[in-house]
């Protein structure tokens, strides 16, 4: 192999997604690549600005930094993706919208409290459909599947609590 | 808050979640969450032992401040038990929270890898799962040196679990980019490429992502796979749209996967196999067949995914660049996206174009949608497709439309973003010089571009309609004329006034016949700006008010009145009142003559590489080079020129334009009596001219001519033992013996470099006669008269240094052209009644010189072919001398002065550079991949350079260095 081959890059990675509300309040964020503290909230701070500042019906894509950034609004929520320059958007955009369908389905009509108050749960079902930034199951069934044996798991071994824990007095 | 969802009540968690939202302001919330910290910290300092729930429960709460943006320095170790905990509830939170924020604390890795250990071991499949989860999320170096050799094991093992498979195959991609040494190929690979073949097809889909880096780390191993593949996705394709169940997407069959096994197949090109491949092609149709086909569903998921694959496809057919017929049915499709209602695809169908827009199939193909793509420019309401519009009109021009394109983007250009201006001031510069068939066409297009965005054309962008006008004689009186009549404006940009000065003090005479351009109207008009400009530009008028004294004698005492007021020989600022003080002295002393010789006219640049160009270059963006040629394109096309300048060039060197801007651009003089060897460093040219009759002053005689000691013989012994140690850096100590040591500290711009080389006297004794001198002795061969290639100057030093003192001198070195041999340092001193000698190379070597170019990987593709002659290639291979240590080779690059460029080799585990060595007389531009071998312990080194004897030179710079 003397001569490179004529071959772009194609192990394209997903970088980090974001879930960020419309007044700015970061929901939920997975980095797939190792950054620092600072770097991520200098990130964050930095795109959930740019984001914000778009007009609605505008493109769903933009060039930021070097990356791509792949974004879509549910209701009140922003949920965006940063992706390589190569990589490709519109499967991107369906992962996002993958997500939200598995939420959805998993809380019954997914609303921005849901993953407040429960944002282990978004993370868990997060992990079930992409690790490292790549699609582990598309199948909608069978990410649930995993997710709710998981769940009776946990209800097994829930032992009941205290009337004072139960309010939350501790 | 909302109807508890499911799963368990940590109710705890809630009431603090709400208590935090209906926080009014930030202080309230910080003190909120200080009083929760407080609580939780004395809980994990108590002395009762908490349960596993509470533990979980304040984990969690840990979590979500964590997230909210707070630091959190404590809760590791407790999170480390929890996922030692047997049970799934505490042992998932346990995770989360390590995921999450491991990176903070890192000390606990050993106990953390202990947990995760035992989960894998477990054979319990949900356990595994988090294991794996946690491995992929973390991904650090420690727990693939845990884990690397035992997952391959669990992924291919008959009895694992489908959704353990999965999160081990994605685990294993993880780990094997961020530690690709660590994991090892081995006999599982042929099993992992079977996978492919898996009923399961959430198994295939993971699988496919891992198969594709590691089919990129090694090619020739993962070779199987492309048959599996196309198998595949033929399979995929031709499904009806419910035989795939849930897998199944918006009535498109397995998107996800589709577009990952086209992206496997970009890792290689085209099948060879005749049937492989036409099978491939039939797929291919297929997807653009389908594109053609009604809708199944109007939900934007359907044509989303569904477009998904089809641009995925056209990437694999512009990737293969083979099928002339796929090409154009490509270019196409991506037109009747150019007018689609959905801005997205609109988006991506300009982006895609740019890339067909640089193959010969299909060129002329997306050239036919030149009225969709302008019309984009002028009524797209988002800037980012906008700014996709401008690249693809700058990737579809040649000779044939270049007039068209560059007339709208300049009507664009009044208009656009600013985000966007600069870069396409310096898109149409490029377009309008690089397309030129009269430059009467290009003058009036960059004095428009001045016009329209004058504070948006960089110094690159006037300094080369200049270089242009200089050597093209026949627009000289046409851009006279035209910076003449633009000068009228009552307000023109201050960059009008800088070409407009320069030029018609070159070439004002060609239009002086007029009566309404007579010197004295030219004179007066520049003048009129004067007052307006800054201080570079003024000095700028200055020079061309001195060239009016020499072109029009006429004009002679006006301007020297100029130049006597009070507000120039008096003025503030040092450079102005220098040269108006010298042009009025010369103006006053020098005979015609003189005058004549000293003013003449500049004589032609040496060809080069636009400096435009470079500029572009580094600006990033996709396609945004996509057909430009290589570094040594220049003005009108002809590169014999250039090489006839280049040897011809005997002068002795002159002020580099680009590093001090105050200056006129200046070519390479041949007029030798105007500028001295000694004036490198020097601010102003003419404070040089000025002291041409007198005598050289003592000291100067200390400064070292190159050309005239070149006959002087090199002394014998030179010591060169540190020399390969300052390849790759630039300080450091390069010789020292009993009595002597000598340290350098280095810096280089473009073709110019300084050293400070620090004299030790070790001794308590004075060395006394010091003297150290520079002799650099590579010539031009070919030449009669010798040339030099570098030129060096040592400042003089002190005769004297003192027992324990250290002397520092300066050494200046111009790189003239690409040399070989290192100028030697030779030094003398008394100690103790006897003379020492000493002789050391000297380490400026060629690399020294580079500037390193960043690139995307389809630029360096588009080079390193472009660089496909067989002399301009070499290529060694050798045995590592160092261990094989990423990191070190990394910094060793980047040390050599080239741009690392990451992500662009298909196999991460090589090195892959670029940069362009700065000479006086040229730039070269290079590349070079260095493949390293673990497991032989040897490297391959591969450079490409325009010049067969740079690349040899480079070569064994570096390879000398592993």
């Amino acid at each position: 192999m003397s001569n490179l081959p004529v071959v772009q890059v194609t192990t394209l990675k997903m970088q980090f997604m974001l879930l960020f509300s419309r007044q700015g309040k970061l929901r939920l964020q997975k980095w797939y690549v190792p950054l620092s503290d600072k770097e991520r909230k200098k990130i964050s701070r930095d795109l959930v600005q740019t984001i914000l500042a778009r007009k609605p019906k505008m493109c769903s894509f933009l060039e930021w930094r070097d990356l791509k950034i792949v974004y879509k609004r549910y209701a009140s929520l922003y949920f965006c993706c940063a992706v390589e320059d190569q990589d490709n958007e519109l499967i991107t955009l369906e992962i996002i919208h993958r997500y939200v369908e598995l939420l959805d389905k998993y809380f019954g009509s997914v609303c921005e409290l849901d993953i407040i108050f429960n944002f282990e749960k978004a993370y868990f079902i997060l992990d079930e459909f992409l690790l490292g930034g790549e699609a582990q199951e598309t199948s909608k069934k069978n990410v649930l599947k995993a997710i709710e044996q998981a769940d009776l798991l946990q209800e097994e071994a829930e032992a009941p609590r205290s009337v004072l824990e139960e309010i939350g007095l501790t | 808050m909302p109807a508890v969802s499911k799963g368990d009540g940590m109710r705890g968690l809630a009431v603090f979640i709400s208590d935090i939202r209906n926080c009014k302001s930030k202080e309230a919330e910080v003190k909120r969450i200080n009083k929760e910290l407080a609580n939780i910290r004395s809980k994990f300092k108590g002395d009762k032992a908490l349960d596993g729930y509470s533990k979980k429960k304040y984990v969690c709460k840990l979590l979500f401040i964590f997230l909210l943006g707070h630091d959190i320095d404590f809760g590791h170790m407790e999170a480390v038990n929890l996922l030692s905990s047997n049970k799934y509830t505490e042992k998932q939170i346990g995770y989360l929270f390590i995921s999450v924020l491991v990176n903070s604390n890192s000390d606990l890795i050993s106990l953390i890898n202990n947990g995760i250990k035992n989960d894998l071991a477990s054979r319990n499949p949900t356990f595994m799962n988090l294991a794996l989860h946690c491995i992929a999320n973390v991904g650090s170096r420690e727990m693939a040196e845990a884990f690397a050799s035992q997952i391959p094991s669990i992924l291919v093992a008959g009895d694992t679990m489908d959704s353990v498979k999965q999160s081990a195959a994605l685990c294993l991609l993880r780990l094997n980019r961020t530690s690709p040494d660590l994991v090892p190929m081995g006999e599982w690979t042929a099993r992992v490429v079977h996978l492919l073949n898996d009923q399961h097809l959430g198994v295939v889909t993971a699988a496919a992502s891992l198969i594709t880096t590691l089919a990129q780390k090694s090619p020739e191993d993962f070779k199987t796979s492309i048959s599996l593949a196309v198998a595949r996705l033929s399979r995929i394709v031709t499904s009806a749209s419910i035989d795939l169940q849930d897998y199944t997407y918006y009535f498109v069959a397995a998107p996800w996967l589709s577009v990952k096994l086209l992206r496997l197949l970009q890792c290689y090109p085209p099948p060879e196999d005749a049937a492989l491949r036409s099978r491939l092609t039939e797929c291919l149709e297929t997807i653009l067949n389908k594109a053609q086909e009604p809708p199944k569903s109007k939900k934007v998921q359907h044509s989303n995914a569904k477009n998904a694959v089809l641009f995925e496809a056209i990437a694999l057919i512009i990737h293969h660049d083979s099928e002339p017929t796929l090409l154009v049915r490509a270019c196409n499709q991506l037109g009747q996206f150019l007018q689609h209602r959905e801005t997205n695809l609109r988006y991506l169908a300009l982006e895609s174009m740019c890339t067909l827009a640089s193959s010969e199939f299909s060129h002329e193909a997306v050239k036919t949608h030149i009225d969709t793509v302008i019309n984009a420019l002028k009524t797209e309401r988002d800037v980012s497709v906008r700014q996709r519009a401008v690249d693809l009109l700058y990737a579809m021009c040649d000779r044939s439309n270049a007039k068209q394109i560059v007339a709208e983007m300049l009507s664009y250009l009044e208009n656009a973003d600013y985000s966007i201006r600069e870069e396409m001031v310096l898109k149409v510069a490029i377009l309008a010089e690089k397309y030129a068939v009269d430059y009467t066409w290009y003058v009036d297009t960059i004095l428009n571009l001045i016009r329209i965005a004058g504070d948006y054309v960089s110094e690159e962008v006037w300094y080369r309609v200049i270089q242009i006008v200089i050597n093209q004689d026949d627009v000289q009186g046409y851009a006279a004329k035209t910076v003449f009549e633009a000068l009228q404006a009552p307000a023109c940009h201050e960059n009008l006034v800088k070409v407009g000065g320069y030029i018609l003090g070159e070439f004002g005479n060609l239009i002086a016949g007029d009566s309404r351009s007579s010197p004295l109207v030219q004179f007066n008009l520049l003048h009129s700006k004067f007052h307006l400009c800054s201080v570079p530009t003024r000095a700028l008028l200055l020079s061309a008010y001195i060239k009016f004294i020499n072109l029009f004698p006429e004009v002679k005492a006006t301007i020297q009145d100029v130049l006597r007021s009070d507000s120039q020989l008096r003025n503030a600022d040092v450079e102005l009142q220098q040269r108006a003080i010298e042009y009025l002295r010369l103006s006053c002393i020098a005979s015609t003559d003189i005058l004549a010789t000293v003013l003449e006219e500049m004589p032609p640049f040496p060809e080069r590489e636009s400096s435009i160009l470079a500029k572009l270059k580094k600006k990033k963006g996709p396609g945004n080079l996509p057909d430009i040629d290589d570094a040594r394109w220049n003005v009108n096309g002809s590169t014999e020129h250039s090489e006839n300048t280049e040897s011809t060039n005997k002068s002795p060197p002159s002020l580099m334009a680009d590093l001090l801007p105050t200056n006129r651009p200046r070519p390479a003089s041949s007029s030798p009596t105007l500028l001295s060897a000694g004036t490198m460093g020097s601010s102003h040219p003419f404070t040089d001219l000025l002291n041409l009759n007198s005598t050289p002053s003592a000291g100067a005689s200390l400064l070292v001519d190159v050309l005239s000691d070149i006959s002087t013989p090199a002394p014998i012994n030179v010591s060169e033992d540190n020399f390969s140690r300052f390849v790759c850096k630039n300080n450091g100590v390069i010789y020292e013996d009993q009595l002597l040591q000598i340290g350098l500290k280095a810096e280089y711009r473009q073709n110019l470099g300084r050293i400070y080389v620090f004299y030790g006297n070790k001794t308590s004794t004075q060395f006394l006669s010091f003297s150290s001198s520079v002799t650099s002795s590579d010539t031009l061969k070919t030449h009669i008269l010798p040339t030099s290639l570098l030129n060096v100057h040592a400042k003089a030093v002190d005769p004297t240094v003192d027992g324990g003192a250290q002397l520092q001198q300066v050494v200046n070195i111009e790189c003239l052209s690409d040399f070989t041999d290192a100028p030697v340092l030779d030094i003398q001193f008394r100690y103790g009644g006897t003379l020492q000698k000493i002789a050391v190379k000297l380490p400026v070597m060629l690399n020294k010189f580079f500037q390193p170019t960043e690139m995307t990987s389809q630029d360096f593709f588009q080079r390193w072919k472009q660089l496909g002659v067989p002399q301009q290639e070499v290529q060694t291979i050798f045995k590592a001398q160092h261990p094989m240590d990423t990191d070190v080779t990394n910094a060793k690059i980047l040390g050599f002065g080239v741009a690392l460029l990451i992500g662009v080799d298909p196999n991460p585990a090589n090195f892959v550079g670029a940069g362009v060595i700065h000479t006086k007389n040229t730039q070269v531009g290079c590349l070079l991949r260095l493949e390293p071998n673990t497991q032989a312990q040897m490297y391959r080194l591969t450079l490409r350079t325009s010049r067969e004897s740079v690349s040899q030179r480079l070569c064994d710079l570096l390879s000398d260095q592993f």
